[in-house]
């Protein structure tokens, strides 16, 4: 019997959300299956034609592999994480408006000043600026993973610009269009209307000078970026333009695109560029990528950025070890969804407990991402651990440690027929005038067997994730 | 004191642009050291932005100038209320934490020259500390003009042996922060007896972050502590970050700069 | 519309039509290589070719001598002639996907496939390239373009500045082709009106594969005066130069319609179009017909600018 718990089977009784899918694997023929596997990629390459990149030198980043067995959740067990989701991004939005503000959190002694003062993603420009409804991280992607029946760790906070978001729309367009029956069947609520709740969102936290409906624009840094294409892709279903710096310019108090009907107010920038690019007078001078004089015009209340510049800070690996915190202290609640326990490599005694126990934990870089710089314990070589030990040695405050943890498994088609996979998972969580929560989200799969790495850089895939309705 | 500021930058470009931003820090902010009774600021051409108090407690305003446009001017005037307060920086409201200004930027990268020496110099207590950095500072550069330019590093202005206020002050800045002590750079105004040492009018200096008594300011180029001659406009971690003027211009005309400043004490 | 998106749509249509002109010269170079030499050889004539397409100076730097293969080299495959067919594709796919949304699948994938394509006969040895493959290959690809964005694109601005792209630069090429004829093939006052004068004539008509419209629209002999006629101001010639400021109007009066107000660009469409309208060929071979065409495509190239300012740039008010 495995360690891990297995979302669909339990001591050979399928789990109540999976009940219909159990039918449908054991009938389907085997020729039909890798027709099916083979129309997904047709019909994601065809949407994918859409705006995807293909033929460009190597292969688009687009075709991450899809996997077609759904990822399921009860409406019950939904609930509970949608609680825990909400209930974090407020405590993640009420740290920002904090630090940014009295920072009465480190006053209380709760959370050391120096994790934020001295963060590089504390943005010193910002300070004193309340930005509309009080809202800094308007899109809170939480990386969730599960290791039994209830039990849920939030992995890491993003609290910039958190992607894939076009993955989760994508997944479920070509589900329904290969299943249909499925989606008779089973009543899987539906996460469509994302676009929509995103622009409404956005359109909520238009400054208090806007007096008309206001223009929401998406912010890319160009054509040649690897997410251009979720970029282009939102811009489209949320029916906004999607921006270059070049494209907009500040005059008098507000900020503008340029038009072929001349200068058009701009209220919103969703803005998936960096904070250092955002502004050449405010930060890094050689940004060709931002709009000069933005900052000015957005700490004077003339237009909105979303995410707030500065939203970093609370999306820090070492910030995220206190956000338990930050619920009871802001919201007077307890924490609904749990921390993995994490070692901070910058105290020396929790230093010494990683070195002495590199082979269980997993080890990774503070502000890193993606799953690389990333040891995982466990499956590492002797090698590859001593060359790690040396790294945190060297620099002990880049590095955490968590120990590592039985994520969940889902049935995933493989090669010899249905086999179980690691997964996690990512929700959007929006948050504007409202909080609110598309059901469902990204599931990440480890396609490679026994891995726990699910990075699509590294081997991972994509599914479908259901909420099924009650 | 009792002093009148009349400040005007001249940009000239040499082939038209399309177009100037410009983010100012040209306002005095108030604070028990000094009280503004006029001020102005005027930019030919200039469409005024936003303006607002920053979280660390400076005026900014913003200024678009549309182009094409081959000549801007920017005119400061105005009249100030100083007093002494020894540097201290009494009654000023700001938010921003002292801990954010112990991050260094590039041009304040210290280097060995620079730690050796932040740790030569020593006090009973972090005043006195700050007194004998500022002091060390000042005894390490010289001033000379014209040695060091708008992107030296306090280490290269160390190596030197000579420099201006900017790079007494990115020294200062510098050493304090290898103390563990705050530090940020401060833009302002000087006025010049008519015995003064020439200084220009447009003057920079440090001021650090002293335990129990808040930011006090420190001039190592004139080896003291700023006083009524003394008018702060902006503060930042380093002189771009401070800048009284910061501004891009959206064209490829060279840009060519002119500044005039002259402050006069009122009778009283 | 944002004017970044116009201006890519603009130029996605100006590449387009300029790789199938980079196309028609050469077929016109092949056709003219294959008569007997005149005055000083076909090799001048060549020149007459790059001079029209203003990349002269630049083909003599890189290859020299003007024989055929250096020719099929600079026209088509040279990354670096901003004329050249290959250049012109790769610079159209860009604009396109840089704007991707903005066109429709069919667009996109007529633009995306001709970028394939092309890519793969890069690929393959010059031997098997025979001349009127690559010219063939190049009309059948611009032509799907031209023929998704009619049949499936929105009737909004976007197809406006798509027109606008392929009208402007047909009238520039038309008139560039034109004037090689007459600027190069008519050395001697003599030549005009005899027999190998009406090959090369037919040849020009050929290669707008207008020729057999030409016969069905005059009749008769081939003077220079009928293709002059034919090529500037005859409306039912596709690629008359009319036609073309025609066609900019048509859109540029749909754009003014549509946004409710008037630019320059709308002056110097209507100023061009209407001393089309009054003119005739005698007052046009008494100006001069390189005169004539010199000082159209200059106005063409101001119209454009003027179509820059207002929709494109960004900058106006």
């Amino acid at each position: 019997m495995s360690k891990f718990f297995n979302e669909m089977f339990q001591s050979d009784a399928v789990r109540p959300p999976y009940a219909r899918l159990e039918d449908w694997v054991a009938t389907m023929p085997t020729e039909l299956r890798s027709l099916k596997q083979a129309e997904a990629e047709e019909l994601f390459r065809r949407i994918g034609i859409t705006f995807a990149v293909y033929g460009e030198g190597g292969d688009p980043d687009r075709l991450i592999p899809f996997d077609m067995f759904p990822r399921v959740f009860s409406a019950l067990e939904w609930h509970r994480l949608e609680r825990g989701i909400k209930q974090r991004a407020r405590a993640l939005n009420a740290f920002l408006a904090d630090v940014y503000g009295r920072a009465e959190i480190i006053k209380a002694g709760r959370i050391p000043g120096h994790l934020v003062w001295r963060n590089d993603a504390f943005e010193k420009a910002v300070v004193g600026i309340t930005p509309p409804k009080g809202v800094y991280s308007h899109i809170v992607g939480i990386d969730l993973v599960r290791t039994g029946p209830d039990d849920f760790f939030v992995l890491e906070d993003n609290c910039r610009t958190p992607s894939g978001v076009s993955y989760m729309l994508e997944n479920r367009e070509i589900m329904m269009r290969m299943f249909p029956e499925l989606f008779h069947r089973n009543r899987i609520e539906p996460v469509e209307n994302y676009p929509a709740l995103l622009r409404r969102t956005l359109a909520s936290v238009a400054p208090a000078k806007c007096d008309r409906e206001p223009c929401v624009v998406i912010l890319t840094p160009g054509h040649f970026n690897s997410a251009y294409y979720e970029h282009s892709f939102l811009a489209d279903l949320m029916g906004v333009e999607l921006v270059e710096g070049q494209d907009l310019f500040v005059e008098g108090e507000f900020v503008w695109m340029r038009t072929t009907e001349g200068p058009r107010r701009v209220d919103v920038i969703y803005r998936r560029v960096d904070d250092a690019y955002l502004d050449p007078l405010c930060f890094r001078p050689d940004s060709m990528l931002g709009v000069p004089g933005l900052m000015d015009i957005y700490r004077a209340g003339g237009v909105s950025i979303c995410s707030a510049p500065g939203a970093g800070v609370a999306d820090d690996k070492a910030v995220y070890t206190y956000v338990p915190d930050m619920v009871r202290f802001y919201l007077g609640e307890e924490p609904i969804l749990k921390n993995v326990p994490t070692w901070q490599c910058a105290r020396p005694d929790e230093l010494k407990y990683v070195q002495e126990n590199l082979g269980e934990l997993v080890v990774k870089e503070v502000h890193g991402s993606g799953g690389y710089g990333m040891l995982v314990g466990p499956m590492a070589t002797k090698e590859q651990i001593a060359a790690f030990r040396a790294k945190i040695t060297a620099d002990p405050d880049n590095y955490i440690a968590q120990p590592t943890l039985a994520l969940s498994t889902v049935p995933t088609f493989v090669d010899q027929g249905v086999a179980p996979r690691h997964v996690d998972l990512r929700p959007y969580c929006l948050v504007g005038e409202r909080i609110e929560l598309v059901p469902g989200g990204l599931t990440r799969v480890a396609l490679t067997e026994g891995s726990l790495v699910v990075n699509s850089s590294q081997g991972g895939g994509v599914k479908d994730t259901w909420v099924l309705a009650e | 004191m009792r002093l009148t500021v009349q400040h005007e930058s001249i940009y000239r470009y040499d082939k038209p642009v399309r177009g100037v931003v410009q983010s100012h820090r040209l306002t005095p902010a108030r604070f028990d050291g000094q009280q503004v009774e006029t001020w102005e600021v005027r930019v030919s051409g200039g469409q005024q932005g936003g303006e607002f108090r920053d979280g660390a407690g400076d005026w900014v305003q913003g200024w678009t100038i549309p182009g094409p446009i081959s000549k801007i001017t920017v005119t400061v005037s105005g009249t100030i209320q100083t007093s002494d307060l020894a540097g201290v920086l009494r009654g000023h409201r700001e938010l921003v934490a002292p801990a954010v200004y112990l991050r260094d930027t590039l041009p304040t990268v210290p280097d060995i020259a620079l730690s050796d020496l932040a740790a030569s110099a020593s006090g009973a207590d972090g005043l006195a500390l700050a007194h004998a950095l500022a002091a060390a500072v000042g005894e390490a550069i010289a001033y000379r003009p014209g040695v060091t330019h708008a992107h030296t590093t306090a280490a290269e202005a160390l190596a030197l042996g000579e420099g201006v206020c900017q790079d007494h002050a990115h020294a200062l800045i510098a050493c304090a922060r290898l103390r563990g002590m705050p530090a940020r750079y401060v833009s302002g105004y000087l006025h010049s007896d008519s015995d003064g040492q020439g200084h220009e009018a447009a003057h920079a200096w440090a001021e650090v972050h002293v335990e129990g008594l808040g930011w006090v300011g420190f001039d190592p180029a004139n080896r003291c502590c700023p006083d009524e001659r003394y008018i702060r406009l902006g503060s930042g971690l380093d002189a771009r970050d401070a800048a009284p003027i910061r501004g891009i211009a959206r064209g490829n005309g060279a840009e060519h700069l002119d500044v005039m400043v002259a402050v006069v004490a009122q009778q009283q | 519309m944002l004017s970044r998106t116009a201006d890519n749509l603009y130029w996605l249509a100006r590449y387009m039509e300029r790789a199938e002109t980079a196309a028609r010269f050469l077929e016109v170079g092949g056709r003219i290589a294959l008569l007997p030499n005149v005055g000083q050889g076909n090799r001048n004539e060549w020149d007459a070719l790059l001079l029209a397409a203003g990349t002269a100076d630049a083909f003599k730097r890189r290859y020299g001598d003007a024989v055929q293969r250096n020719l099929e080299s600079h026209l088509f495959f040279d990354h670096d002639n901003p004329f050249s067919v290959a250049n012109c594709i790769t610079r159209a796919r860009e604009n396109g996907r840089i704007v991707r949304t903005a066109l429709t699948t069919q667009v996109w994938d007529a633009l995306n496939t001709s970028f394939q394509e092309l890519r793969a006969l890069e690929r393959l040895p010059r031997s098997e390239l025979t001349l009127t493959r690559l010219t063939d290959w190049t009309m059948r690809a611009t032509a799907l373009v031209r023929g998704a964005i009619d049949a499936t694109q929105l009737r909004n601005d976007g197809y406006d500045f798509l027109n606008i792209g392929y009208h402007l630069e047909r009238a520039d090429n038309t008139a560039r082709l034109l004037d090689v004829k007459y600027y190069v093939l008519l050395p001697r006052i003599d030549l005009v009106g005899s027999g190998l004068d009406n090959y090369q004539w037919t040849t020009l008509l050929r290669a707008l594969s207008v020729h057999r419209a030409f016969h069905w629209a005059y009749g008769g002999e081939v003077t220079a005066a009928k293709i002059a006629h034919f090529l500037t101001l005859n409306r039912q010639c596709p690629r008359a130069l009319i036609s073309c400021i025609e066609g900019a109007n048509h859109h540029l009066d749909r754009l003014a319609r549509g946004y409710g107000r008037s630019t320059p660009a709308q002056g110097a469409v209507r100023s061009l179009l209407a001393e089309l309208a009054e003119t005739n060929t005698e007052l046009i071979f008494d100006e001069g017909l390189h005169e004539f065409l010199t000082r159209f495509i200059r106005d063409v190239s101001t119209l454009g600018m003027r179509i820059g300012d207002s929709y494109l740039s960004g900058d106006q008010r």
